[in-house]
């Protein structure tokens, strides 16, 4: 093993905001020629606006400068290990990008003719296909632009399909491990939420769930494996006591990456689910997006996916059929992120069905080696084996020197790697969740546990350097309560 | 594998020191029935080559190089070089979300700036960081209006992108929000007087898109003086943002609703794209989506931080303004250097262009005894009257390598046989002479013509 | 630990009310501004609307938190605290005081009789941390 630290010093670059740099007079943009009469301006009258106070005048060079310099003060997965757990940081690669920008595809229109479109529908139809063998379901729909949108095509559908059945039904069943966008999908879609304890193994108790699984809910929308990492062992009599009170079952599919290629959710009474592609399936993400959250469903959904639906004309042509009467509707414009399915469609061209089983064992693996190696300085939330992921809590750094794990994700960030996961699941207190992805090497897997393993000597000789980390970067603790008193969101001239 | 970084003896090794001898026992408690015991029926890993020699083949299949004059809500304008360029580094596209601020100040200020571009534009107080796309951010800002004022009727102009309406009733319909839509005059603007009618002390908000579906541009200052009659807010939506480097921004709305693909983003059939809102500073609170603003680090340095996250699922959850998480920070940054290259008199300048092409296509077109409709002021989209259906004319289109108007029967029966054009500068004068041309039927295929069609279908 | 006020009145939800006649002013306790560490944004209801005892009518914002605020009584707002629009910060550094959220009539005095008394309070957050 190296014994060379990952973080170095290195020339880190001041930059102004864009207003700053502006000088009146300077331009980046020339325009071709115009070979037309030139605009009637004066016919807009009080139409027209006469100048865009305050927009920037820069150069080229100054632009490429900013951005560049604005680029070396982040951290993405190109620059090393991101843990985020529950966020599937993996490599993006790069002929994904490169495919995703083919004049024919990047340049596509939504709405060109349907003769002159039939490659991206093809794409569309053959990710369909694959998706729908990786899930185990029967239909998709590939609009949902993210995961909280996808949750929200979801529920929508299991409250058509019970509309239809004659009753929507009240309640939404959420377990308190659930990620936030679940219980605010469930309000959007009109639903109250009923909360889910935990048992203490970190799933769902089988006698609240039958104590809460009442007529008047529609659905229980759970994760699997859970937010801990957990695979809840019960699916099966999960899914049938809420069949059996006719009831749905919605998966927050964001945890995919434990399970492709081993097992299939809707092999084990899943009716719904949708996908995160920017996590299981490799699309960037971006600063925090795009990002894209197709909605696999079994037949009975299938007659209220959202318009359009991707179907084939009796020629064999693909077409975007619109005219669906039991449709929920449209989830937005247009067909979905076009864009972020070529992507995923690449990666898993690239991986097949031999890659994506291995990467689903490497992920596991990765994460139950640092579980391994690490628990006998860090507490772990729960004991119950784990899959992509792992949850430690700062129990015994708190009781020992008042150090949390927000202090020590901060600490991290001075050995040279992207904190895990702060204080979530909410029913973890203290909790550092760690997901390593498949795309981390042993090495980098030795050298970030090793991070944590000196920091943890640190609680104990220097508590007061992990309190006040990090000590590297270009600005140190932010003032977010200063910042939330007197909101400053915008640059103006004083 | 090649993504995989590991080669097996490593992960043996790795096994033996987690204590097993299996990967399978990493499985283990998955039970039984649920586990899959066959490959997945995907063909196994193929090549780079191989792949891109797939995407080529769809690429081909689609329509390649060809002019368009679609507009509807994706447009075409030229994307600088520098964008691709830029977005490019892995330190902006690979990622996530800047919740650690100490090692995310890039992707923080980038936020920064385009918050205070597009606030500049569209002359309202605060913006936020990004919405999915422009349909759902108009949707949001209705269910933030719904909030403000405590209402629930809604009004929508019918020359609001069809898609965007049908979004909003999507999301609206199971609540019980009542949609109306306000009627199109002759001239191609909102109904006002039936919007007045219609308007009532339960009205929550008037939502008008400007330049309209038409290309029609509308009046901000009545709109926003007939809904504030009633306690109502106008919500303002725009499809195309290079448009407000000419037209005068939507001051008087309470909450604007734009999609910002125009601003750099490719067409990409249909995403991803952003939408932003932007509002007037006393409705913040109820603003939807993630919000940057400026803090001082324990130095006094100055940085950026996400604020005001009370607002959100993560803190709030089932109370929160919207449950939206990942946004469409990639396509925001996109649209912030795009926005910075054209500047103060450069996105004056293309929207100048965009007018004078289109006005040009549009005289053209009227110029062939061919009716234009609805003659109030436009921007760069217009509807043209065909004399056959408009679907009719794509295979001689497709012949000259160009996409014809959008056909609008479908979406509009009441206007018949019509079609939608959008000119950008994008298009040369001689493209637009040539597709007036095959509408107008002044040039018949020649013979010549014909062989060259079958030429190329073979 | 900061003191409680012998002539307020207290709640199970954190909340104090200092009453005079038939007039109420209500605050959220020292022991609840501490547990909600730097109070960046309160929300209160306007002047005129109706509260009820054990429903909430506001809400306490620290940076990643939010705490509803119940009334200890059914009456109806008179007053609310402006000031801490743009001084939030009262809320902690003052609690029992100047950090005061509304004032409020009493649709029924008596309701008091039944809150906690300081020492009972006290008794009660103590028996709070662990
Ligand atoms: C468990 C879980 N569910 C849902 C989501 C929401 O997905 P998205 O951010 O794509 O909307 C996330 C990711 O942030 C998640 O981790």
């Amino acid at each position: 093993m190296s014994t060379t630290p990952r973080a170095a010093r290195h020339i880190v670059q001041n930059e102004e905001l864009l207003f700053e740099i502006s000088e009146p007079g300077k331009a980046a943009y020339q325009l071709p020629e115009l070979d037309v009469p030139p605009a009637n301006v004066a016919a807009l009258g009080e139409r027209a606006r006469s100048d865009i106070a305050g927009f920037p005048e820069l150069s080229e060079i100054e632009i490429i400068r900013h951005f560049t310099r604005l680029s070396t003060w982040n951290y993405g997965v190109d620059t090393g290990l991101y843990p985020l757990g529950s966020c599937t940081m993996k490599y993006n690669p790069r002929v994904n990008e490169f495919v995703a920008r083919l004049d024919a595809i990047a340049g596509a229109h939504p709405l060109q003719p349907e003769e002159l479109s039939q490659g991206a529908l093809r794409i569309m139809d053959l990710l369909s296909q694959y998706l729908l063998e990786i899930c185990g379901m029967d239909a998709i729909t590939l609009q949902p632009a993210a995961g909280a949108q996808g949750e929200l095509t979801g529920i929508l559908l299991i409250r058509a399909a019970l509309q239809a059945r004659g009753n929507a039904r009240r309640l939404v069943l959420i377990p308190d491990s659930a990620h936030g966008t679940n219980p605010a999908t469930a309000a959007i879609a009109g639903y109250e939420i009923a909360k889910l304890s935990s048992n203490a193994q970190g799933t769902v108790d089988m006698a609240s769930l039958d104590r809460l699984m009442t007529d008047q809910v529609a659905a229980l929308m759970l994760t699997n494996p859970n937010t801990l990492g957990i695979f809840e062992e019960d699916i099966h009599r999960i899914a049938d006591l809420v069949h059996q009170r006719g009831g749905f079952l919605y998966m927050d599919g964001a945890n995919m990456n434990a399970l492709v290629g081993r097992a299939r959710p809707g092999d084990f009474g899943v009716d719904v689910m949708h996908l995160n592609l920017h996590k299981t399936f490799s699309t960037p993400h971006g600063g925090g997006g795009p990002g894209s959250g197709p909605v696999a469903v079994k037949a009975e959904l299938e007659p209220f996916l959202p318009t359009p639906v991707l179907t084939r004309r009796p020629n064999g042509a693909l077409t975007l059929e619109e005219d669906r009467p039991h449709s929920i509707g449209r989830m937005r414009a247009f067909a979905g992120s076009f864009g972020m399915l070529v992507r995923a469609l690449a990666y898993i061209m690239a991986n097949g069905s031999d890659g994506l089983k291995q990467t689903t064992e490497d992920a596991v693996l990765n994460a139950n080696y640092i579980r391994t190696r690490l628990k006998d300085v860090y507490a772990l939330s729960y004991d119950t084996p784990t899959m992509h992921e792992c949850v430690f809590s700062d129990k015994l750094q708190a009781r020992k020197a008042d150090v949390h794990t927000g202090d020590i994700a901060k600490r991290l960030i001075d050995y040279g790697f992207h904190p895990y996961t702060v204080s979530f699941p909410l029913i973890a207190p203290g909790a550092m969740m760690i997901e390593p992805t498949e795309s981390a090497s042993k090495r980098e897997l030795d050298e970030f546990i090793a991070a944590l393993r000196a920091i943890a000597q640190e609680v104990d000789t220097e508590p007061e350097t992990v309190k006040t980390a990090p000590h590297t970067t270009r600005v140190s603790r932010m003032d977010e309560v200063a910042a939330a008193r007197k909101p400053r969101l915008r640059w103006t001239e004083d | 594998m090649r993504y995989l970084p590991k080669s097996d003896p490593v992960r043996q090794r790795m096994l033996r020191e987690i204590g097993i001898e299996n990967v399978d026992e990493l499985f283990a408690h998955i039970p039984e029935y649920c586990r899959l015991t066959r490959a997945l029926d995907i063909p196994t890993g193929r090549s780079e080559p191989e792949i891109i020699d797939f995407f080529r083949h769809c690429a081909a299949l689609n329509a390649a190089g060809y002019t368009s004059f679609l507009g509807a809500g994706s447009y075409y304008h030229y994307r600088p070089s520098l964008i691709d360029n830029l977005i490019s580094r892995g330190e902006w596209f690979t990622a996530y979300t800047p919740y650690q601020p100490e090692i995310s100040q890039g992707t923080l200020q980038a936020v920064f700036e385009f918050q205070t571009l597009v606030c500049q534009l569209t002359a309202m107080d605060v913006a936020n960081a990004s919405m999915y796309d422009g349909s759902t951010a108009m949707t949001e800002a209705v269910l933030m209006a719904i909030r403000v004022t405590g209402k629930s009727d809604i009004l929508v102009a019918r020359s609001v992108h069809p898609h965007y309406r049908e979004t909003l009733v999507t999301n609206t319909h199971h609540r019980g929000f009542p949609v109306t839509e306000i009627p199109f005059q002759p001239d191609g603007q909102i109904d006002g007087s039936r919007l007045e009618q219609a308007i009532t002390s339960n009205t929550a908000a008037v939502v008008v898109q400007s330049p309209n579906f038409f290309g029609s541009i509308e009046d901000w200052k009545t709109l926003a003086h007939l809904a504030h009659s009633k306690n109502a807010l106008l919500i303002a939506v725009i499809t195309d943002p290079v448009s407000l480097g000419l037209l005068a921004p939507p001051a008087e709305a309470d909450i604007v609703a734009m999609e910002i693909q125009g601003f750099g983003i490719p067409t990409s059939f249909g995403g991803p794209y952003a939408g932003v809102i932007a509002s007037k500073e006393r409705y913040l609170r109820s603003l939807p989506g993630r919000l940057a603003g400026e803090a001082r680090d324990s130095e006094g340095r100055r940085g950026f931080v996400l604020t005001l996250s009370t607002r959100e699922q993560h803190i709030r959850r089932e109370k929160a303004t919207s449950n939206i998480c990942t946004n469409q920070a990639l396509c925001a940054l996109m649209a912030t250097i795009f926005m910075s290259v054209y500047g103060r008199r450069g996105l004056r300048e293309l929207a100048q262009q965009n007018l004078a092409k289109a006005s040009y296509a549009a005289g053209e077109f009227q110029r062939q005894g061919m009716e234009v409709l609805f003659p109030a002021p436009r921007f760069h989209e217009f509807v043209v009257r065909l004399p056959r259906t408009a679907a009719g004319y794509q295979p001689r289109l497709t012949q000259h390598h160009m996409i014809g108007g959008l056909p609008l029967h479908r979406y509009y029966p009441e206007l018949g046989e019509t079609a939608l054009f959008c000119v950008t500068e994008a298009v040369s004068r001689a493209r637009i002479d040539e597709m007036v041309q095959l509408y107008s039927g002044q040039s018949q295929p020649s013979l010549n013509e014909s062989a060259l069609a079958g030429a190329r279908q073979e | 630990m900061s003191d409680y006020p012998s002539s307020y009145r207290f709640t199970r939800d954190h909340e104090w009310i200092a009453v005079e006649g038939a007039k109420g002013k209500i605050g959220i306790t020292s022991y609840a501004q501490s547990e909600l560490g730097d109070v960046v944004y309160v929300e209160l209801p306007k002047v005129g609307d109706a509260v009820t005892a054990g429903a909430s009518f506001g809400t306490v914002e620290s940076v990643k938190a939010v705490s509803e605020i119940f009334s200890p009584v059914t009456g109806t707002v008179t007053e609310i605290n402006a000031h801490l629009n743009n001084a939030p910060e009262t809320l902690n550094q003052d609690p029992h005081g100047e950090g005061w959220l509304i004032k409020v009539s009493l649709n029924d005095p008596a309701e008091v009789e039944k809150l906690l008394s300081a020492e009972d309070y006290q008794t009660f957050i103590s028996s709070q941390q662990h």
